[in-house]
């Protein structure tokens, strides 16, 4: 067989070859800087000059239960709405001139946190919010968000797409379901859901590695599959059979002493396995990735695989590992919504968090403390929502739902330049 | 499995290192050839995957597994047994999508957005470009189609016209976000039509809370029926009835086979979905031809949309729906091979699934949805053509390991 050269001809990997380069640095400065002048207006003139005067909001920063109590935040919510919204056009403003260089994620990020706090400031008025619930159930709904994005970012790493992972979450949550009910455990559903994940990521492995599928298209056929078995099974089993739909959930339990944190223990170390588990994957994967002579290994094989292979890494191999790895994870994630969100299954549960997942992998710009972050802000951006459609919003409630995915365009029309995918990834690999 | 061996040539042909064959001769005889061998793997892939399917429903249907429990006293039971579910269901789907003319129209009419949809997601593959966005280009196509249906006051033929041109346009204005972020900043269409999907969907929920649309008196979002001038008028061959949405799907097809094989965009097209580096060098702009097909690919499946709603027997917008159809198309276009004749041919069949799964599950207790398991089944076996050889031991044509789509970098 002949030598097949796999790597792109890209001439510069750091822009896409149609792109026109004329300065792209100061076209995305001026487009974020505008971007945050509009969010600094909304928020003067809707939670500012839109809302009553004379009431107060309160920011509520402990839980009774809590070990140290902080005091309340109370403050003016017209007043403070405006002088936010006043901050936000400025620093727009400064970001469009010129005046604020570099950092224009950064900006753009306070810019981003300055509004969401008008926001909050305003849907408190005359009331109180708990910020402590907030971020709470922010972090419990990026839980499966970056189990998803790491899974991603094991496979992406090594060169494999994986747009599978919507379905490997979905199977992971329904087959967690199933034999946790059977066994009357939920560790026995949660090793069941990883395993199915690990099936999920090795037929990817089989399809993208061995048989040369388009991965996009062996991803599609995962959620495709996970979505047909899991709804006929439902449909066909979990109806007929309720008990077997009744998994348990596994508990909260506190880290003893870490817990007794002001804010941050009950927050952070009073959860269930899940958060644990994610803070472990998160700093091994870092260091696995980064520290390791496996990880430089599979980052070589992303980038480089014919390197890789010249100097004899096995491609094929280490393509497999991580891909059956990244599917084990996105398993994990999958039994969080059976096992700890819901405690049944429900057809098509997941609801294409797997996709926000992908999207947080390229927000977090393929690193596994980026992917978190970006799960986090996915999180919260949910959580905020699922707060929001209750009250009664200047904004119809469908536009609020609209934010996360608008945001996310947003965040991968702006970053693609930036935030670089390993070289090969997508690519199949031949062996000489 | 028994389908598996029969269908077996009874001697290996060797699947390694591919010889050329007859297939390279040029003239008429090959390119029969050549049709029988693009025929050869979708035909083996449906095949599998309803025998597959099959097993599915089998050993999941809780009488069947009992019958199985007795295996070795009674085989010969258990396997008629086994037979006799997968045959009923199966022909409850024939029976209540091909068994009378009623049901055939009913299919036809079932397969006409499939088509559509079908034909966006294959011009999107041809250049290069994954239309995992055709649910949502769906929504607002059928969204500006409906609006003109039920708001607009024109005359009859006029109405119609213009109802199809708004749902082609919305759906194009849909597509051509994606296609434009995609020229201009290189963000990766599967990422951005998704969050399009769920933008849109949210659009209608909101659209079908608001008096433009919202049905009067109802509370459930359901939107005003469309115009009597606006809708597409019914066909009818014997007891066969369709409606114009059907010729409209099949001119779409052939615009798009021309489109593709005979016009210079559609060479560009083809060209940039093959290599987009090699198309740059050779002077062709990348990113206006990305914007151009996925403005087609949105018109497309605007058209879908249109399609559904101003035709026989919704004549509403409703949600839900559409969803269904988006993933359906790109199962359509895969299955179809990204050909306009074998779109049609794809979403045919996947009509008869849709309009025959509710029979079949009235007729057996099997649930409509392995439908979505045969699907799933049909798509794994074409993408992997390779997979479809190496149960069957046919040797690799020229097709062998063609890819559609493009990497994250382009």
């Amino acid at each position: 067989m002949t030598v097949t050269i796999t790597e792109p001809l890209a001439p510069a990997p750091e822009d896409e070859p149609w792109v026109e380069a004329a300065d792209p640095l100061r076209r995305r400065r001026i487009g974020f800087g505008m971007a945050a002048v509009v969010l600094g207006l909304i928020a003067l003139v809707a939670f500012g000059f839109g809302s009553d005067a004379g009431l107060d909001f309160t920011f509520v920063f402990s839980r009774e239960a809590d070990a140290v109590q902080i005091p309340d935040l109370t403050l003016p919510a017209r007043t403070t709405a405006i002088v936010l919204g006043i901050v936000i056009v400025a620093l727009g403003t400064l970001q469009v001139v010129g005046v604020l260089r570099t950092r224009i994620y950064l900006v753009f990020g306070i810019a981003l946190a300055l509004f969401v706090v008008a926001l909050l400031a305003w849907a408190a008025r005359g009331d109180d919010i708990s910020i402590i619930g907030l971020l709470d159930g922010a972090l419990r709904r990026s839980i499966p968000l970056a189990f998803g994005a790491l899974a991603g970012l094991l496979c992406e790493r090594s060169g494999i797409i994986n747009i599978g992972i919507e379905g490997m979450l979905l199977t992971g949550a329904f087959v967690a379901a199933i034999t946790a009910s059977a066994a009357d455990n939920t560790w026995v559903g949660l090793l069941c859901g990883v395993g199915s994940g690990v099936l999920l990521g090795a037929f990817l492995g089989v399809m993208s590695i061995r048989y040369r599928v388009d991965q996009i298209i062996g991803g599609t056929v995962i959620n495709f599959f996970a979505l047909g078995m899991t709804s006929y099974l439902t449909a066909r089993v979990l109806v007929e059979y309720p008990h077997l739909n009744e998994p348990g959930s596994f508990r909260a339990f506190g880290i003893p002493g870490l817990d007794r944190l002001p804010f941050v223990g009950p927050l952070l170390f009073d959860n269930t396995i899940y958060v644990y588990l994610l803070f472990v994957l998160v700093f091994g994967l870092w260091w696995a990735l980064f520290r390791s002579r496996w990880g430089l290994r599979v980052r070589a094989v992303g980038e480089h695989p014919r390197a890789a292979d010249t100097v004899g890494i096995n491609v094929l191999r280490t393509r497999y590992r991580a891909v059956i790895l990244g599917g084990a994870v996105a398993g994990l994630g999958g039994t969080w919504f059976t096992l700890d969100a819901v405690s049944s299954f429900d057809e098509n549960m997941t609801a294409g968090r797997g996709f926000i997942a992908l999207a947080a992998l390229i927000l977090g710009r393929w690193h596994p403390v980026g992917a978190f972050m970006a799960a986090l802000v996915f999180g919260f951006s949910e959580e905020l929502q699922q707060r929001l459609a209750v009250l009664d919003t200047p904004i119809p409630s469908e536009f609020l739902l609209m934010t996360p995915y608008v945001v996310t365009i947003i965040v991968v029309a702006g970053l693609v330049g930036r935030s670089r995918p390993p070289a090969a990834d997508g690519v199949p690999y031949v062996v000489e | 499995m028994t389908v598996t061996d029969a269908a077996a040539p009874p001697g290996p042909t060797g699947d390694g290192a591919g010889a050329p064959t007859a297939a390279a001769k040029p003239g008429p005889l090959a390119s029969l050839g050549s049709l029988a061998n693009s025929l050869v793997v979708p035909v083996l892939a449906l095949v599998t995957a309803l025998a597959v399917g099959g097993l599915v429903i089998v050993f999941s249907d809780p009488d069947t597994l009992d019958s199985w429990g007795g295996f070795f006293s009674h085989p010969g039971r258990t396997l008629s047994d086994s037979w006799d579910i997968v045959y009923d269901s199966y022909k409850g789907l024939y029976t209540s999508s091909l068994g009378t003319q009623g049901a055939i129209g009913r299919t036809l009419v079932e397969a006409t957005p499939l088509a559509l949809a079908g034909l966006s997601v294959a011009l999107a593959f041809r250049a290069g470009l994954f239309n995992i966005g055709g649910a949502g280009q769906l929504v607002v196509g059928a969204m500006c189609a409906g609006w003109v249906g039920f708001t607009w006051d024109l005359p009859r033929v006029l109405h119609v016209v213009v109802a199809v041109i708004a749902g082609f346009l919305g759906g194009a204005v849909w597509g051509g976000i994606a296609g434009f972020l995609k020229a201009r900043t290189g963000a990766h269409e599967v990422i951005t039509t998704i969050m399009l999907n769920y933008i849109s969907f949210l659009l209608l929920a909101y659209a079908l809370r608001t008096d433009a649309f919202q049905r009067s008196g109802r509370e459930d979002p359901i939107s005003k029926p469309v115009a009597e001038s606006a809708r597409l008028p019914d066909v009818s061959f014997g007891d066969i009835t369709v409606h114009a949405g059907l010729f409209l799907a099949l001119g779409a097809a052939v615009v798009v086979w021309w489109l593709l094989d005979r016009s210079t965009v559609g060479f560009r097209m083809r060209a940039v979905g093959a290599n987009p580096f090699a198309s740059r060098y050779a002077g062709m702009a990348v990113g206006g031809t990305y914007l151009l097909a996925m403005l087609i690919a949105g018109g497309l499946a605007g058209l879908a949309g249109t399609s559904n709603i101003l035709g026989r027997p919704s004549f509403s917008l409703s949600g839900g729906y559409y969803s269904f159809i988006g993933f359906d198309a790109i199962a359509v276009a895969l299955l179809g091979r990204a050909s306009p004749a074998g779109v049609l041919g794809a979403a045919f069949l996947f009509g008869v699934f849709r309009s025959g799964a509710t029979g079949m599950q009235a007729a057996t207790s099997t649930p409509v949805d392995i439908i979505g398991v045969i699907q799933a089944l049909i798509i794994l076996f074409v993408a992997a053509p390779a997979l479809v050889r190496s149960i069957y031991r046919i040797r690799a044509g020229r097709g062998a390991g063609q890819t559609f789509t493009t990497s994250w970098g382009g």
